[in-house]
């Protein structure tokens, strides 16, 4: 048993050493996953320094709980698919926001006359934890497609959102007045968890980068907050770390949409979902469509060839064929590299990973800013699944609801070959102008299907 | 735990604000998504609330409470450490010789 309150600090502060070195060592995938070793060493300490402590009781349930904790967390860790990685972090993140959130209502349950600040953390514990464990709960559902991706709208939508949240905060404010009783905690509860659905209903999906990035931030808010409950400096400060981080993360991926934050998450209403027909053909332009015979072709006579991935390669599972098919052209001497758009996908860094599962070196994935100027001498753009990232209306369009956003410019690529399910928009609802492009031609079908014969008709040619 | 005065724990908070801005800018977009299930990892510090929580637990509801917590968190801290380092295990500099030049046919499965 450790009794000494100082040992207890300093075995803390280990543990948050360990967690900022775990957070640095990201700054390169070279020694990121030994930082991530640190962390887990801090963890284990702080885990084994709470459980020593003097005073504890109730082992069995404890032993219980880690235990079937432990087991989810690396069923659910072990067999998770790359392409399902955003909705993991969404259960996460409502995961670790219900926890914070029960903490706050057992110590609110239990302290008979807790201190005014005191009181402060366990509202906010409680709020931000449970807004995060309901609109993580969305989130996964809609990620996991249980829920429509389009945003789920209805009149008035703001005003009842707000109404709900006011009447959450009108509770904590009760609460830290005086206000007894546990119903004062459980409706405030209930109307933050009512405002976690209901505020991430409208969001669409192409929008998930930065909701799952704010709900990150959430958690690590809330669990910083049951810090101050329990007078945990560890808590106190990893909290805010991962409340950086979500919040960084959050800023990067609405910057990366030129849009602001408040906009992707109030943004649905009111917005006239055009367009879902076919492209607009009125001034003579068309689109065409090609073979994979003809593309195989075009690939395997060219010099430099430029593969932009989203979120249509995520959906069919394609990433291992795409490699396959990079593997194949380097194989016949062209230079082959990856352009990587901040927000394809649904999550910050989506299809980093799913191109590193694949087994491609991270060495060959671009970011949009060191890629662009490469377009111009590109012979292929091969555009997999991807389509507002690459839509020329955000550069010269104002009219358009993507205007002003961050680009890939596929266009100046000699040639585009887009690999597309149907004619139909991306999630922004808009036609793509780089469709009608004289140089791009369109190879219609399921992602991974096509990329599959280009693979044998490029073996072939 | 010890208590510490309010305004010590401000200050911790807002310097922890700060150092986190600082680190966390410096981790490049390519590694975004491991950052998330990092800090998932992370934010499953609040297992260290749980452990107290029902350590203490006397009566019926904050055992409940208090179990329930510690669940959530426990998947949290488990789960959140071994998604990343399996995410991470895969980013290479160059592409392993022995792995996956042979798979494009007979690979059904989906993954």
């Amino acid at each position: 048993m450790i009794s000494d309150p100082d040992v207890v600090a300093l075995l803390y502060l280990v543990t948050i050493v360990c967690f900022i070195v775990a957070l640095r060592f990201l700054s390169s995938p070279k020694h990121a996953r030994k930082g991530n070793w640190a962390g887990g060493a801090g963890m284990l300490v702080a885990i084994a320094t709470t459980l020593l402590l003097d005073g504890l009781g109730n082992w069995v349930l404890m032993i219980v709980g880690l235990a079937v904790g432990t087991v989810v967390g690396v069923i659910g860790a072990r067999n998770v698919r790359m392409t399902a990685m955003p909705q993991m972090v969404a259960i996460f993140n409502g995961v670790g926001g219900g926890a914070a959130a029960l903490v706050a209502l057992a110590e609110w349950h239990t302290a008979i006359d807790p201190a005014r600040d005191e009181t402060v953390s366990v509202v906010l514990s409680a709020l931000i934890g449970s807004i995060s464990f309901a609109g993580s709960a969305i989130a996964f559902a809609k990620l996991q497609e249980l829920l429509s991706g389009r945003p789920i709208v209805f009149p008035s939508q703001n005003i009842v959102n707000a109404l709900v949240l006011l009447g959450a905060v009108a509770l904590g404010v009760a609460a830290i007045a005086g206000v007894e009783g546990e119903w004062v905690l459980a409706a405030l509860i209930g109307l933050a968890l009512l405002f976690g659905v209901m505020f991430v209903l409208p969001i669409g999906g192409a929008d998930m980068p930065v909701v799952i990035s704010l709900l990150n931030a959430f958690t690590g808010l809330a669990a910083s907050a049951t810090g101050f409950v329990l007078d945990s400096t560890v808590l106190i400060v990893s909290g805010m770390l991962v409340g950086a981080a979500g919040t960084l993360l959050t800023l990067l991926m609405a910057k990366a949409m030129n849009r602001s934050v408040a906009n992707v998450l109030f943004g649905a209403f009111g917005q006239v979902q055009t367009g879902v027909g076919g492209p607009r053909a009125d001034d003579g332009r068309t689109v065409r469509a090609t073979t994979p015979e003809d593309v195989a072709v075009q690939l395997s006579f060219a010099r430099k060839v430029i593969v932009v991935p989203g979120y249509g390669m995520a959906v069919a599972q394609a990433q291992h064929d795409v490699r396959q098919l990079a593997d194949v052209l380097e194989g016949r001497g062209v230079d082959v590299k990856y352009a990587i758009h901040p927000v394809a996908g649904r999550m910050p860094g989506h299809m980093n990973v799913l191109l590193a599962e694949a087994n491609v070196p991270y060495t060959q994935l671009q970011e949009m800013d060191e890629i662009n100027p490469e377009f111009p001498q590109t012979d292929v753009a091969l555009v997999i699944g991807a389509n507002d990232v690459t839509n020329p209306a955000a550069r010269s369009d104002t009219g358009s609801p993507i205007y002003g956003m961050p680009i890939l410019d596929v266009d100046k690529a000699a040639s585009i070959v887009v690999l597309k399910r149907s004619m139909r928009p991306g999630f922004a609802g808009i036609d793509n102008e780089l469709y009608l492009d004289p140089k791009a031609t369109m190879l219609f079908g399921d992602a991974k299907e096509s990329v599959l014969k280009l693979i044998a008709a490029v073996k072939s040619a | 735990m010890t208590e510490l005065p309010l305004v010590i724990e401000l200050t911790i908070l807002i310097l922890a604000a700060f150092l986190g801005f600082e680190v966390i800018s410096k981790v490049p977009a390519m590694l975004h998504t491991p950052l998330m299930s990092g800090a998932n990892f992370i934010h499953g510090i609040v297992i260290v609330g749980a452990i107290l929580v029902l350590g203490r637990a006397d009566d019926t509801f904050t055992k409940v409470a208090g179990f329930s917590a510690l669940v959530l968190a426990t998947a949290n801290v488990v789960g959140g450490w071994f998604v990343t380092d399996r995410m991470l295990g895969m980013f290479k500099r160059r592409p392993e010789p022995h792995r996956g030049d042979d798979h494009g046919d007979s690979r059904g499965d989906g993954r």
